[in-house]
């Protein structure tokens, strides 16, 4: 563990709690806003990053990805009628160079169908890579390492 | 008047099948014996996931848990994955290595070579004249049950049958020529993604065989106005009727379809912009100017190519309102780095979260949902006809892909469908 600045902390933290409110409460096209122009989001089943295999189910390497996943989910997908709720741990910070930052951190998404049941739809990790300057931290990459590698129905929002 | 006519029923027919097939226990039991334990091979992986003596993967057969194992003489074993002392899991692992070639129980320690042959029973003589089995116990007669296996272009098969015919039979020439195509060269697996659908195992089958649906549901190309309408495509059957494959290739000649987005009354002509149009970039690496090749083989896999994605799709059936679709993703051995990149670009469409095939896993569920308590109400399948043909083209306008597949699974049900039916009707 290395010792981290309080602020620098902070910092993290309230990208992800900010992140994970803004899926929840459906702003998804500001989602991308979380990251840098040249990004990358993954997500990967532990099972495949556990054996060293690199297909993932959503493999967006630039903005532009991220935001025509957007625009698919609301002109083109059919999918099931959902709440979602991300519940983000503090995030482990793992090295520091420069303005550059690694971090992980433990998430797990509730979802709500329309039957009204809340089920936990996927838990795992994510491992990040990011930018903190000015004051604001903004994510280089994300990678989803979903420990729930049975998908319930399908996965449409992103993680 | 016959009672049958009075009541309104009749027998399902490929046209149309009693709703009560995705819900009675009684039907889904009668499959597991039937389809996925009769006459049929059913998928168990790809040789390329095994490559080593010793490795092994956790698959099924239908609901029977089966492993897939590479013997210390590289021939490729498979076994049902239960103990024959007590019925319990020998293997537990969802993949590994076992360098010994020995599976042990941990029960009691019962040990197993890669065949599945009992090679070790613990205190099977007893100790010092006490306890132990009899002179008559035989360890050759408490073996785990072994599948027949034969493999084809690296994709394995197992059978419980020792009356269906070899595989290559099984899958026919057809089938074949297309399974060539796919799977042209060495191959390596890129990862897995299991999706797991509330819906019976015959819904998602005739979703991979029904073409109709492709650019209804699923609107990602037609958004983003990539809605190829002058493709040429084509849906070829086996003689079974059960397996299928569907192709579209870009076209050959000025043919022009531009009607059907009228027709299909939808907006077909994409008013949103792709920002990064790499996720659909293809390059052709097979002979032909082939895009989309979806194939369904009986009962439990598709082997597919979409755009540079290269996947097998296994259904194993977790009960009767309980699927669990494994996508295994490959690419060729030879790949590059940068077309491995590209591959999993690709990726994006197909899969759980595929743009282009993610709603599948919802098509299945609404259809479960709707059929509740329908029995001795059927679904309709006359898209296209009511016949059963070997070829379709273009395809997109006809369901005998689907129909196809009842004529097979009917034939294999036989009596167990018949005296279904008519229980419906008392």
């Amino acid at each position: 563990m290395i010792s981290v600045d309080p602020v620098l902390q902070g910092q993290v933290d309230s990208l992800n709690a900010a992140y994970g409110l803004c899926l929840d409460d459906g702003r998804l096209e500001e989602w991308p806003a979380f990251f840098v122009d040249d990004c990358l989001y993954q997500v990967i089943a532990r099972e495949n990053v556990d054996n060293g295999l690199p297909a993932a189910v959503m493999y967006c390497d630039s903005k532009g990805m991220l935001v025509d996943r957007v625009v698919a989910l609301r002109r083109a997908n059919v999918f099931p009628e959902h709440f979602s709720r991300h519940l983000i741990s503090r995030a482990v910070i793992a090295g520091i160079k420069g303005e550059t930052v690694t971090a992980q951190a433990s998430y797990a998404v509730l979802q709500t169908r329309n039957d009204g049941e809340t089920r936990i739809y996927n838990a795992g990790k994510y491992i990040d890579m990011l930018i903190v300057k000015e004051g604001a931290a903004k994510l280089v990459s994300r990678t989803c390492v979903y420990d729930t590698h049975r998908i319930a129905t399908l996965l449409a929002t992103p993680i | 008047m016959s009672v049958e006519n009075r009541m309104g029923a009749r027998p399902s027919l490929p046209t149309g099948v009693d709703y009560g097939v995705y819900h009675s226990p009684k039907i889904f039991a009668a499959e597991q014996r039937k389809v996925f334990q009769g006459r049929t091979w059913c998928y168990l992986g790809l040789e390329a996931e095994i490559p080593d003596p010793g490795d092994f993967r956790a698959t099924h057969v239908g609901e029977t848990p089966v492993v897939l194992v590479r013997g210390l003489d590289w021939k490729v074993n498979a076994w049902v994955n239960r103990c024959a002392h007590k019925g319990a899991t020998v293997c537990r692992s969802l993949r590994g290595n076992q360098a010994d070639g020995a599976f042990v129980c941990v029960y009691h320690q019962w040990a197993y070579d890669a065949e599945g042959t009992l090679v070790g029973v613990p205190f099977r003589r007893g100790l010092k004249g006490v306890g132990g089995y009899g002179k008559d116990f035989d360890p050759a007669n408490h073996s785990l049950e072994k599948l027949r296996v034969e493999s084809y272009k690296g994709m394995v098969f197992g059978t419980f049958s020792s009356e269906v015919e070899p595989l290559e039979e099984f899958l026919g020439p057809v089938m074949r020529k297309y399974v060539d195509r796919v799977l042209q060269r060495p191959i390596k697996v890129l990862g897995y993604a299991r999706q797991h659908m509330a819906g019976n195992w015959k819904l998602y089958s005739e979703n991979s065989r029904d073409s109709y649906h492709g650019a209804l549901l699923h609107l990602f190309y037609p958004t983003f106005g990539i809605y190829r309408q002058s493709q040429d495509s084509a849906g070829e059957l086996a003689e079974q009727g059960f397996h299928s494959v569907f192709t579209v290739a870009k076209p050959k000649g000025d043919v022009d379809y531009g009607s059907f987005g009228d027709e299909a009354n939808r907006e077909m002509q994409g008013t949103a912009q792709l920002q990064d149009e790499s996720l659909l970039q293809f390059r052709p690496e097979i002979d032909d100017d082939i895009g989309l090749h979806i194939q369904s083989l009986f009962p439990s896999v598709v082997l597919q190519q979409i755009q540079n994605t290269l996947a097998t799709r296994q259904i194993v059936t977790h009960g009767v309102d309980q699927t669990e679709l494994v996508w295994t993703y490959f690419g060729y051995a030879d790949d590059d780095e940068e077309t491995t990149r590209h591959r999993l670009r690709n990726l994006n469409l197909v899969g759980p979260s595929g743009l282009i095939s993610m709603e599948d896993g919802e098509a299945v569920e609404l259809c479960q949902q709707g059929t509740v308590g329908a029995e001795g109400k059927y679904n309709f399948i006359k898209m296209g006809g009511d016949d059963v043909r070997g070829y379709y083209a273009p395809m997109g306008m006809d369901e005998n892909a689907v129909r196809g597949f009842w004529k097979g699974y009917l034939d294999l049900m036989g009596n167990a469908l018949a005296t279904f039916d008519k229980q419906m009707v008392a």
